[in-house]
C-alpha cells in the first residue's frame, strides 16, 4: 500500500515536471534565441547558441526606421504608467461610492456596472474611434487615458468594491464621530488598508495595458508614438530579409518589465486572481 | 432622531458624487458607443462621408452575399470551441493535480502562470510564429521524435490549431483561480465520501465539480467572450491566412473598418459578434441554473 503511494507521488511529480517543461520551453527557447545568429534560429534542434554574443541586442535596439527602441520603450511607459495610475484612482473612488453609500438608484446602477463587465470591446471600438477622431485624439495617448480617468474598467471597480466591503464599517463610523467628512474617511482610514488590493489591481492593469495590441494598432499611427508592440509588429512585416534574432532580442526585452513586476509582486498577483473570480 | 436621519441621508447622496466618474464614463465611453454602433450598423458609413440610413442592407449583405463572413463565423466558432474547453480542462486537470501537499508549489505555480503573463502580447505571438515555421524549432523536435514534420502555418487547419495552442498554453490564470476554489472545498466532504467507499473519480464528479461549479461557470463565460473577439494572435501569427483559414470575425471587423473604412458594415459584423456572445451567455446561464452549488444558496 505504502509502496503504491510513493510510486504514485513520483508519477505525479514526473507529470507536473513534464507539463512544466512544455510550458516553459517556448520562453526558454526565446531567451537563447536572442544570442543566436539569424541562421541558427532555424534548421536546428539545438537550444543553446553557438556562442553568447550580444549583437542581436545591440543591432536590434537600433530598430529599422528613424527611431530606436529607447523611444518605443519610453512610449510604452508613457501609455502604461499614467493609464494604470488613472485607473487605480478613479476605480477606487467609484468602488468606495458603491461599497459604502446607499444612494438612490444604487441597485440599478450596480446592475449596469456588472452588465458592462460583459460588454465586448469589439462593439464599441468603431464609434469610439470616430468619437476620438472628432475630438482630435487620434495618434495621441488620450484614447488610453480617457477610459482610465472615467473608470471604464468595471472589473477593477468590482474587485476593489469586494475588498472594501470586507473592511469593517465601524472604521467609517468612528471616523465620522471624530468629525471626518466622507472623503477624509476614505483617504486617511480606508485607503491605507486598501494597499494590497490596489497592488493587485495595479499589476493587472499594468499587464493588460502593456500587452494590449488592438487599441495601439487602431489609435496610434505615427512611428514616433509607437509603443513596443507596434514596433515589433512592424518589424516582422516590413522587409523580406528579417533579422529574427534581433526581433527575438527586442521581444525578450519587452517582456522583462513584466517578469520583474511579476516576481516582485507575485503575492498580489495570486491573491488578485484568486479573489477576483470568486463569487460575491 | 429625525435630525440624525436627515444627516444620514445627506451623507448618502455623497455616494453619487463618488461614482460620478464612472457614470460619466459609462454614458460617454460605453453606452453612447454601444448605441451608436447599433445605429451605424444600419447605415452606409465611411470615414469620409456622414452615415446614410440603408436599413438592413449591411446585414443582408453579410448573410447573403459575403462568403467571407460565413468563413469567419465558422473559424471563430471552431476557435472558441477548441480554446475555451481546452483551456479550462487543462486548468482544472492541473489544478486538481496541484491541490495536495506538494513541495515547491510556489515555483510550480509560477512556472504554469508565466505564459499567461505575456498572454496576448505581440512578443509572444511573434515567438509562436517563429517556433511553428516549417523550419522552426517545433518541427525539429518532431523529427527528433521520429514524427513527420507539419506545415503548421502553411495549411488552413493546422494554422488554426497553432493559434488555438497559443491560447490554451495560457491556461495559468484559470488554473490559479481553480486552485484557490479547490482549497475552499471542505475536506470533511471527501472524508465522508471515503467512508462511503467512493473512488477518486466518483469524488471528482460528485464533490469537486459541483463545489467549484460557480467559478468554472464564471471562467467559461469570460473566456468565451474573449475567444469570440480574438484578434491579436490571428493578426500577428498567421495574418488571417493561409487562405483565410484563421480569418476570425475580429480580423474581418478590423480589416473592414480600418482597412476599407466601411464603418457601417463593420458595425454590423460587431453586432453579430455581440449577438453570438449574448446567445452563448444566455444558453450557459440557462443550462447552469439549478445546477450550481452556492454555499449561501446563491443570494447575491
Amino acid at each position: 500500500m505504502k509502496k503504491k503511494k510513493i510510486s504514485g507521488r513520483i508519477l505525479l511529480y514526473i507529470l507536473i515536471g513534464l507539463v512544466g517543461i512544455v510550458m516553459l520551453y517556448p520562453l526558454v527557447w526565446m531567451f537563447f534565441a536572442t544570442f543566436k545568429e539569424n541562421n541558427e534560429i532555424f534548421g536546428t534542434l539545438k537550444l543553446l547558441p553557438e556562442s553568447f554574443g550580444l549583437d542581436a541586442y545591440i543591432e536590434g535596439w537600433q530598430g529599422i526606421g528613424k527611431y530606436n527602441y529607447s523611444r518605443y520603450f519610453l512610449n510604452t511607459f508613457l501609455i502604461v504608467i499614467p493609464t494604470t495610475l488613472f485607473t487605480l484612482i478613479s476605480c477606487t473612488i467609484v468602488a468606495y461610492g458603491f461599497a459604502r453609500f446607499r444612494f438612490p438608484f444604487k441597485k440599478i446602477l450596480f446592475a449596469i456596472l456588472i452588465g458592462t463587465l460583459m460588454l465586448p470591446n469589439t462593439v464599441i471600438i468603431i464609434p469610439r474611434y470616430m468619437m476620438f477622431n472628432k475630438l482630435g485624439w487620434l495618434n495621441t495617448y488620450m484614447p488610453f487615458y480617457a477610459p482610465a480617468i472615467l473608470a471604464c474598467y468595471p472589473f477593477f471597480i468590482y474587485m476593489l468594491m469586494q475588498f472594501i466591503r470586507g473592511l469593517p464599517r465601524e472604521l467609517d463610523e468612528s471616523a465620522y464621530i471624530d468629525g471626518c467628512g466622507t472623503f477624509r474617511c476614505f483617504a486617511s482610514i480606508l485607503l491605507p488598508l486598501l494597499k494590497p488590493a490596489l497592488f493587485s489591481a495595479g499589476l493587472f492593469q499594468f499587464m493588460w495595458t502593456y500587452n494590449d495590441f488592438m487599441n495601439s494598432l487602431i489609435f496610434i499611427n505615427s512611428v514616433e508614438k509607437y509603443p513596443i508592440a507596434l514596433a515589433l509588429r512592424t518589424a516582422i512585416d516590413s522587409e523580406a530579409n528579417i533579422q529574427w534574432n534581433e526581433i527575438m532580442a527586442m521581444a525578450f526585452l519587452s517582456v522583462i518589465p513584466l517578469i520583474i513586476l511579476f516576481f516582485a509582486g507575485q503575492k498580489y498577483f495570486v491573491e488578485g486572481i484568486s479573489t477576483s473570480g470568486m463569487k460575491g | 432622531m429625525k435630525k440624525a436621519k436627515r444627516k444620514y441621508r445627506k451623507r448618502d447622496y455623497m455616494g453619487l458624487v463618488y461614482i460620478a466618474p464612472w457614470l460619466i464614463g459609462f454614458l460617454l465611453l460605453q453606452l453612447y458607443p454601444f448605441v451608436t454602433s447599433f445605429i451605424y450598423s444600419f447605415t452606409d458609413y465611411g470615414f469620409f462621408n456622414e452615415p446614410a440610413f440603408v436599413g438592413l442592407k449591411n446585414y443582408i449583405r453579410l448573410f447573403q452575399y459575403d462568403p467571407e463572413f460565413y468563413n469567419s463565423l465558422r473559424v471563430t466558432i471552431v476557435y472558441t470551441l477548441f480554446t475555451v474547453p481546452g483551456k479550462l480542462a487543462m486548468a482544472l486537470f492541473i489544478a486538481c493535480l496541484l491541490n495536495r501537499d506538494i513541495k515547491g508549489i510556489g515555483v510550480i505555480r509560477t512556472v504554469y502562470y508565466l505564459p499567461s503573463l505575456f498572454g496576448g502580447s505581440v512578443a509572444v505571438a511573434i515567438l509562436w510564429k517563429i517556433l511553428f515555421m516549417s523550419d522552426g524549432a517545433i518541427n525539429h523536435i518532431l523529427s527528433a521524435l521520429h514524427l513527420p514534420a507539419v506545415q503548421w502555418l502553411g495549411n488552413k487547419n493546422t494554422a488554426l490549431v497553432t493559434i488555438c495552442m497559443l491560447e490554451i498554453w495560457q491556461f495559468g490564470s484559470s488554473m490559479v483561480m481553480f486552485l484557490a476554489a479547490l482549497k475552499q472545498v471542505p475536506s470533511a466532504l471527501y472524508e465522508a465520501a471515503s467512508i462511503d467507499g467512493a473512488g477518486p473519480v466518483k469524488k471528482f464528479f460528485s464533490i469537486t465539480l459541483p463545489q467549484i461549479s460557480p467559478i468554472i461557470f464564471f471562467n467559461l463565460i469570460m473566456q468565451t467572450i474573449t475567444a469570440l473577439q480574438n484578434f491579436t494572435s490571428a493578426f500577428v501569427v498567421t495574418g488571417g491566412g493561409p487562405n483565410k483559414g484563421t480569418y476570425v470575425l475580429g480580423m474581418k471587423l478590423y480589416t473592414d473598418a480600418f482597412g476599407y473604412y466601411k464603418m457601417g458594415y463593420a458595425c454590423a459584423t460587431s453586432w453579430v459578434i455581440f449577438a453570438l456572445i449574448m446567445v452563448v451567455t444566455l444558453l450557459l446561464f440557462r443550462y447552469s441554473s439549478g445546477k450550481m452549488y452556492y454555499e449561501d444558496g446563491g443570494d447575491f
